[in-house]
């Protein structure tokens, strides 16, 4: 379990998209900001721990991550969960942060033909899924190649 | 450098205020003009713009309002939780009930010590909540706050307004004057009761009236809104190096430079419709980014903007030392334009979710 973005579950049921509202609501900084924990030891997590993972340290101070990382490895999907249909075909990589942790999460505004391992990415906050045409629009990080300053 | 209060009609805080950070975004996406016409059978040769931006299947006027900010702050570098507003304009808003403003708030970490409040004005929701911004930090109530203009515009299919119907948008940082890399000289504001272009609730596409949409309504406000202004200030069209116009189309923004005496040289640089379209409440915002692209410290920048309904904001800038090095801190709107990747008609209607999936 590298990150907690690319929940496929769609619970279609009212109580369920109640618990869903809540849970996307209490997850909002680390899926809009990258915001993980890092601790006394230099040791860096995401997503967020009580707990670090190496000194067995606690409690872990949150800290936001610039975002920029590496391809490491990924796949390509051409058929989709329910409420994903709309972004076929679509590219989903595991992702090396420049800070230390490793994240999966899905890459954007590149042509999967186009996308390598070692290629450099940047954080960007996009939609992530709609609850239907009545529900909750979700909202979370996704990856795209690097866009510079100047031309 | 900066005038004495003068009493007129003009708007004008007691302090000075000015842009402190300015930010933008454009989608990937493009598509062009004979790309429409060849599915609608029109004449190719006479499309109002080259071409225009296309959000992707991920993408409305949050996400682009998050992306503008974000390039905002790097270049006003200003801790986001001393933001005391973030006021977002558009007409485009994802939520019919639920702001927009507060989504872009959260994802910048400006929450929650913030005003957070959509504004609504046609295509000029973006300079109207910039108004609002110089008021809040003139009059001491804020340090800094944050005004956008967003959009993913839709035209109906086959429409006149399918060709130009953009998405984009720009953010800025509004600070105190002598923080600020372009400070605000003063502004005019502009309206009436003008039905050129309107939407009734629970319709999807605006209905619009062709040729009353130019002289009474476009060209009237906008000539209006800057010819005051600068008469209030005692300016002339030479006190300008830059002009910047709201953008339906190329030919609008040039026909109001030459009612109002500005060379085509001074629209150029912050003319983006043709290659991006109307971006709506980003329209006129993108341009007056563009400018600030390339303005020289001195510069004066007129910036105009109009929305249907209708009406104008007009401002003044005077750009400072501080915009040659901010300016290198964010992607510029070029580096925007030149990321493009043309799509086709069938490719244009699955990402703006003109197809049915189940
Ligand atoms: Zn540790």
């Amino acid at each position: 379990m590298y990150g907690g973005n690319c929940c496929h579950n769609n619970n279609s049921h009212i109580g369920g998209v109640n618990l869903e509202i809540s849970r996307n609501w209490r997850l909002r900084n680390q899926r809009y900001r990258l915001v993980g924990t890092e601790c006394g030891c230099g040791h860096r997590s995401f997503p967020p721990r009580r707990i670090c993972p190496t000194c067995r340290e606690n409690p872990q101070n949150p800290v936001q991550f610039s975002g920029t990382g590496t391809v490491y490895s990924y796949s390509t999907l051409y058929e989709a969960p329910e409420g994903f249909e709309q972004f076929i075909p679509y590219t989903v990589a595991l992702i090396d942060l420049d800070e230390g942790p490793m994240i999966s999460a899905q890459l954007t505004d590149v042509d999967p033909e186009d996308v390598a391992i070692g290629m450099r990415v940047e954080m960007v906050t996009r939609k992530l899924k709609e609850q239907g045409e009545s529900g909750l629009i979700v909202y979370g990080y996704k990856f795209r190649p690097i866009v510079g300053c100047y031309p | 450098m900066l005038t004495e209060i003068v009493l007129g009609d003009d708007m004008k805080p007691n302090q000075h205020t000015g842009i402190v950070g300015y930010g933008v975004y454009i989608p990937r996406y493009r598509i062009s003009g004979c790309e429409i016409a060849r599915v609608w059978g029109q004449d190719a040769g006479s499309v109002p713009v080259q071409e225009k931006s296309v959000p992707g299947p991920d993408e409305d006027a949050i996400t682009i309002g998050i992306e503008a900010a974000q390039n905002a702050l790097k270049r006003a570098q200003v801790p986001p939780e001393k933001i005391a507003a973030v006021w977002a304009g558009s007409e485009s808003k994802p939520y019919a009930v639920k702001p927009s403003s507060s989504i872009i708030a959260e994802a910048i970490g400006a929450t929650p010590h913030v005003e957070a409040a959509d504004w609504e004005f046609a295509c000029k929701a973006g300079t109207e909540a910039m108004q609002a911004c110089f008021a809040l930090v003139g009059s001491g109530m804020g340090l800094y706050a944050l005004a956008l203009g967003i959009d993913t515009a839709q035209g109906r299919p086959a429409d006149p307004l399918e060709y130009t119907a953009a998405a984009g948008g720009a953010a800025f940082l509004i600070g105190k004057g002598e923080e600020s890399l372009a400070v605000l000289e003063a502004s005019h504001s502009y309206a009436s009761d003008t039905p050129d272009f309107f939407r009734r609730e629970s319709n999807r596409y605006p209905v619009h009236g062709s040729r009353f949409t130019g002289e009474p309504a476009y060209f009237h406000h906008v000539v209006q809104a800057a010819s005051e202004l600068m008469e209030d200030i005692g300016r002339t069209p030479e006190d300008y190096q830059y002009v910047v116009f709201h953008q339906p189309n190329t030919k609008f923004p040039l026909t109001a430079a030459k009612i109002l005496k500005f060379p085509p040289e001074k629209v150029k640089p912050g003319l983006i419709a043709p290659y991006i379209g109307n971006t709506y409440s980003g329209c006129s915002v993108l341009g007056l980014a563009a400018t600030l692209d390339i303005a020289s410290p001195g510069d004066r920048i007129l910036c105009v903007s109009y929305g249907s309904g209708a009406g104008s904001d007009a401002f003044s800038f005077i750009v400072t030392d501080l915009i040659e090095e901010r300016r290198m801190r964010a992607p510029h709107v070029s580096v925007y334009i030149e990321r493009r990747k043309a799509v086709d008609y069938a490719v244009y209607l699955k990402y703006t979710k003109a197809l049915v999936m189940r």
